[in-house]
């Protein structure tokens, strides 16, 4: 008899093979199973603690070439690019990797159902980005009124 | 008498036996808490940016800001301290990741010791986080605030910063702070600076090598320093106030919008490390107790972890935002 998360099972009972999927997911999602791999199967895992410490050892390269980076300050990546430094659009895509390995594997959300996944990262997503637009273009057009001479700010 | 109505539901999924998305309500309403968290961050961080964009061409510049490293005074280590702050929650954050491990495999021994770890590696981001707090609000060179609002500081020539105790001319004789009980008793008056103009207007006309540096950035992304003459002219003409370290009304590194973001969103995100500290320990002693183990299950610990991973996450941006980009 196979008991779980409130679904019974008689032992000889015959489960329609779409049934049995189901019950299989849910039953997987209980036992709290974990996809042990990143970098899409790249880097493949014995245990859940293993990838932890796989994870932490990425994170930390990360941050370690962000620091490095903030330090030296290479020349070449002083060009601009979309109105920014190269140096500046890196930082950012670094932070967004380094987020989506602390939300995926940390938080689990690798292991979570897509519904709920799109969910909580989708809704953010959209209205961050939406935010960000708007504020940074307003603020880039009252920097050109200051600059073009309209208000007096360095007496 | 029983109170509870049978609806014959009970166990289905209508009935509440579903668990919708596969997700415990616990952990899905924290999911939900997050995203809600995450908006309210962003939009921090996102007028944060705005000023920024509207100040783009004088926003002082973090390297020049946070240079410390606890007992290494004097010596310039831009970033070091604050990498060493991200280096810790990340790793409070694997402690929490493997307490919630632990907890799957209902190993109260284990659990309690990656609590405990958690735990530590937060009090000591909240200190580190006191310890930055506090030597930017004491300031180290001073500067000079203008009639504009804009920062002057000092250079030499080789482009390093000069204290202003460094050069300024104390005079003796110089008026006292008016206080109630000397004067009129219906007016305050905050302490007074530690120079007034004149002191560091004849400190500046003494020390030839000493320059001015403005606020302005130039094409080469460096602060613009004045020349002799220039930074003699401005300070007299424009010079009104000195300040020292940082606060919510002047900022000695510059513009006094960013020391208020700095306030702000770190003192958000400190009191978010605070909580979740606290909460940490509720839930360690919830484990020692044993309390877990007669509920059968560690997800609570999953639930306060997933929070606490949400402040690191946080923290990564909070990074980016303010000491790299």
């Amino acid at each position: 008899m196979l008991r779980c998360v409130g679904i019974v099972v008689p032992n000889k009972m015959v489960i329609p093979a779409k049934t049995g999927i189901l019950i299989k997911i849910i039953l997987k999602k209980m036992a709290h199973e974990h996809k042990l791999e990143i970098f899409r199967g790249l880097w493949k895992f014995k245990s859940n603690t293993a990838k932890i410490w796989g994870v932490l050892a990425f994170l930390t390269f990360i941050t370690i070439i962000e620091v490095a980076l903030g330090i030296v300050k290479p020349e070449s990546l002083m060009g601009m690019f979309l109105g920014m430094k190269i140096l500046n659009w890196i930082f950012i895509i670094l932070t967004i990797v380094k987020a989506y390995y602390i939300t995926w594997d940390f938080m689990h959300m690798r292991d979570e159902v897509k519904a709920l996944r799109r969910m909580v990262v989708w809704t953010a997503i959209f209205l961050i980005l939406y935010l960000i637009f708007i504020l940074l273009q307003e603020g880039g057009y009252i920097e050109t009124v200051y600059s073009s001479g309209f208000v007096k700010r360095d007496f | 008498m029983n109170t509870t109505v049978a609806t014959g539901t009970e166990g289905k999924t209508w009935g509440g036996g579903n668990k919708p998305l596969t997700a415990s309500y616990g952990k899905m309403m924290m999911w939900f808490f997050i995203v809600s968290d995450a908006l309210t961050f962003s939009g921090f961080l996102a007028a944060y940016g705005f000023s920024r964009f509207k100040f783009i061409d004088s926003w002082p510049i973090a390297d020049e800001v946070f240079t410390h490293f606890p007992f290494l005074h004097g010596v310039e280590a831009p970033m070091y301290y604050v990498a060493f702050m991200t280096f810790v929650l990340i790793m409070s954050s694997v402690t929490m990741v493997l307490a919630v491990d632990a907890g799957h495999h209902m190993n109260k021994a284990k659990v309690t010791i990656y609590m405990f770890l958690t735990v530590i590696g937060g009090i000591i981001f909240v200190g580190s986080q006191a310890w930055e707090w506090n030597t930017f609000i004491k300031g180290e060179f001073g500067a000079v605030q203008t009639k504009g609002g804009n920062i002057l500081q000092f250079v030499d020539a080789e482009g390093h910063r000069v204290a202003v105790a460094d050069f300024a001319k104390v005079e003796t004789g110089t008026r006292t702070q008016h206080e109630s009980k000397n004067g009129l008793w219906f007016v305050d008056e905050g302490a007074l600076p530690a120079y007034t103009m004149d002191e560091i207007n004849n400190g500046l006309a003494a020390h030839p090598e000493v320059l001015v540096r403005t606020q302005i950035i130039n094409e080469a992304g460096k602060k613009t320093v004045l020349s002799r003459e220039e930074s003699v002219k401005q300070l007299k003409e424009n010079g009104r106030l000195f300040v020292q370290g940082a606060n919510l009304h002047v900022n000695e590194y510059g513009s006094p919008l960013f020391a208020d973001f700095f306030f702000f969103i770190t003192g958000f995100h400190g009191f978010h490390v605070l909580s979740g500290v606290i909460i940490n320990i509720i839930i360690f002693f919830n484990v020692i107790l044993g309390t877990y183990e007669r509920r059968k299950s560690y997800e609570m610990v999953e639930k306060v972890g997933l929070y606490w991973h949400f402040v690191d996450l946080v923290w990564v941006f909070v990074f980016t935002f303010f000491y790299l980009v």
